[in-house]
């Protein structure tokens, strides 16, 4: 596998980042070099080998579904960059 | 003035040549002083202060808890409630947490005191400390050099005396590693003991929890504080905690060692680190202790499959932060969309998105099943194959780290060569096992080293005990 520019546009798009020209070549050549590396997995024989999924070795660990507040509205919205009392802010999503 | 445990601060408080007061006035100036390391990126002097009243008060009315007298700072990728954490990146300055991380709230209850936050990796992504967008910190030991990463800041501050332990986090290696290159004891428990809530999330099904400390004691009592189930994190184990610290002198006697021929063969292991790790060996073997090499011919698949997963695990755990509901938005931004992509992208350190868009390319459509999946088979494989070790005995001793710390920028250039630092480390994470660093080396450079343990899941107990040991005898 060989990543090219278009790939790291397409990557950039589902992550939300944005790179600019100098940004992309790097990030074309540092993916390349770690993919070569990570294709090491190939030579390992798994097949018949179920994937791990889970750390924990215990199953089903349950809690009562009570409705709890940790924090309040005011919390909430303290650490946004922009809100008022009631609302985060944000920039139009729609422009009609 | 100099502690090097808790048991001492305990006892000098007790005969009154110390308060809890002095004590934390004390720190505050051996942090004052050392500034230039960089370790704090915040102090809670005044807090600290009041708190060592308090806390004094309650140990002449007998009322203290059992940390009474511990000062520890945590790695400024935990919570807690009203002080601000940044995981030392740009994306979540000024950020304030809105609750405290189980494992704060459970030292707090014990009466130990929180001195401030230190500096880290940004979101515990790197291994010298040097991916932090606050700043490199410098190694106690050699101001040149690294301390490690990515609890630098943590294990910095241990070496440095700036607090009598911390906290860290440990994805790959991140307690362990900076603990070998800054000569203190790291521990990373087993996957599932501590509790992970209120850890700023890298890659969930690794990331654990652990003290750094300058002996077993003190982290054998931190962890029988901050361990066992919590309604928060659903991963955790229902196993009753021991009181770790009343275990530490059990029989080490029988204790059964293997050692991984392939490890001590690896190209790039210092020699000397090499030769004190045989040494071990053969006084292991004459003090009685069965110790058997064992073949281990997978290394080169560690820090790969590490990479695959970590990184898949991060780039959904970090899409979290979009600039809207908190932490930084880029100024830029002109709808929706562009506030995304512009707080993300001047928020992120290089690395961070580095890993992001390794794990995007690994989770996305028609690559999932050849990377992400196949990463996960190997997982198993490896927790297999290490688990068949620990069958046939305790422990597995291996090396912490290839090398010393080395010098600000010789890894920067080339990720690979960093990302093979972790390369004794990753396994334990990989595994869910319960590793720890201990500081058993020196080399003639001056620099310390740590030697490992690896052991069976929920054996800290025997891990204290037997490592309290090597450090004593060895």
């Amino acid at each position: 596998m060989k990543i090219d520019h278009a790939t790291v546009d397409k990557l950039a798009d589902l992550a939300k980042l944005e790179f600019d020209k100098e940004g992309k070549e790097a990030i074309v050549k540092d993916l390349n070099r770690i993919l070569t590396f990570i294709d090491k997995l190939n030579e390992l024989d798994t097949t018949n080998v179920e994937p791990l999924i889970y750390m924990s070795d215990e199953v089903n660990i349950l809690r009562e579904d009570e409705v709890k507040h940790d924090i309040t509205q005011d919390e909430a919205l303290k650490n946004s960059p922009k809100h008022d009392s009631d609302y985060f802010k944000m920039p139009k999503v729609i422009d009609k | 003035m100099s502690y090097s445990s808790l048991t001492q601060i305990q006892t000098d408080i007790a005969s009154g040549k110390l308060s809890v007061k002095q004590l934390v006035e004390g720190y505050l100036g051996r942090i004052d002083q050392n500034k230039n390391l960089n370790v704090f990126l915040e102090v809670f002097a005044q807090e600290a202060l009041q708190k060592a009243i308090e806390v004094d008060n309650k140990l002449k009315s007998g009322k203290a808890g059992k940390l009474a007298g511990m000062v520890i700072g945590l790695k400024d990728n935990l919570c807690y409630k009203d002080h601000k954490v940044s995981a030392s990146s740009k994306i979540l300055e000024g950020f304030t947490s809105l609750y405290s991380a189980t494992v704060v709230e459970r030292l707090l209850k014990e009466d130990a005191i929180i001195i401030g936050r230190c500096n880290c990796d940004e979101f515990a992504m790197g291994s010298s400390n040097e991916n932090s967008a606050f700043g490199n910190v410098l190694n106690p030991l050699d101001h040149t050099r690294v301390p490690g990463g990515s609890s630098g800041g943590a294990a910095a501050a241990v070496a440095a005396d700036l607090c009598l332990a911390t906290l860290g986090t440990d994805t790959g290696g991140s307690i362990r590693q900076p603990a070998s290159l800054c000569g203190v004891v790291g521990l990373k428990p087993t996957y599932g003991r501590v509790s992970r809530y209120g850890a700023v999330a890298y890659a969930s099904s690794f990331d654990q929890i652990g003290p750094i400390t300058k002996n077993i004691e003190d982290a054998a009592l931190i962890m029988e504080v901050m361990s066992g189930m919590d309604e928060y994190d659903s991963t955790l184990s229902t196993k009753p905690v021991p009181v770790y610290s009343k275990e530490l002198r059990q029989d080490v006697s029988k204790i059964k060692v293997a050692y991984l021929k392939d490890c001590l063969e690896k190209d790039g292991l210092d020699p000397e680190i090499k030769k004190r790790t045989t040494e071990i060996i053969d006084k292991l073997k004459k003090a009685g202790h069965s110790v058997e090499p064992v073949e281990f011919p997978f290394l080169d698949y560690l820090v790969p499959v590490y990479y695959v997963l970590t990184t898949a695990e991060a780039s959904s755990n970090l899409a979290r932060y979009q600039g809207l509901n908190y932490g930084y938005r880029s100024k830029n931004a002109t709808d929706m969309d562009s506030t995304f992509r512009k707080s993300r992208s001047e928020g992120f350190g290089k690395e961070v998105q580095r890993r992001i868009m390794l794990g995007t390319f690994v989770l996305s459509a028609g690559y999932y099943d050849a990377y992400y999946s196949k990463g996960q088979k190997v997982r198993r494989f490896l927790q297999n194959k290490t688990q068949e070790i620990l069958n046939t005995c305790d422990f597995i001793l291996l090396p912490a780290t290839p090398g010393t710390a080395f010098k600000f920028g010789e890894n920067t250039a080339d990720p690979i060569k960093m990302y093979l630092e972790d390369i004794f480390t990753v396994q334990a994470n990989i595994t869910g096992m319960p590793a720890i660093s201990l500081p058993m080396g020196k080399h003639s450079n001056g620099l310390p080293f740590g030697l490992q343990l690896i052991g069976r899941k929920f054996e800290e107990s025997k891990m204290f005990a037997f490592s309290n040991y090597l450090l004593n005898k060895f």
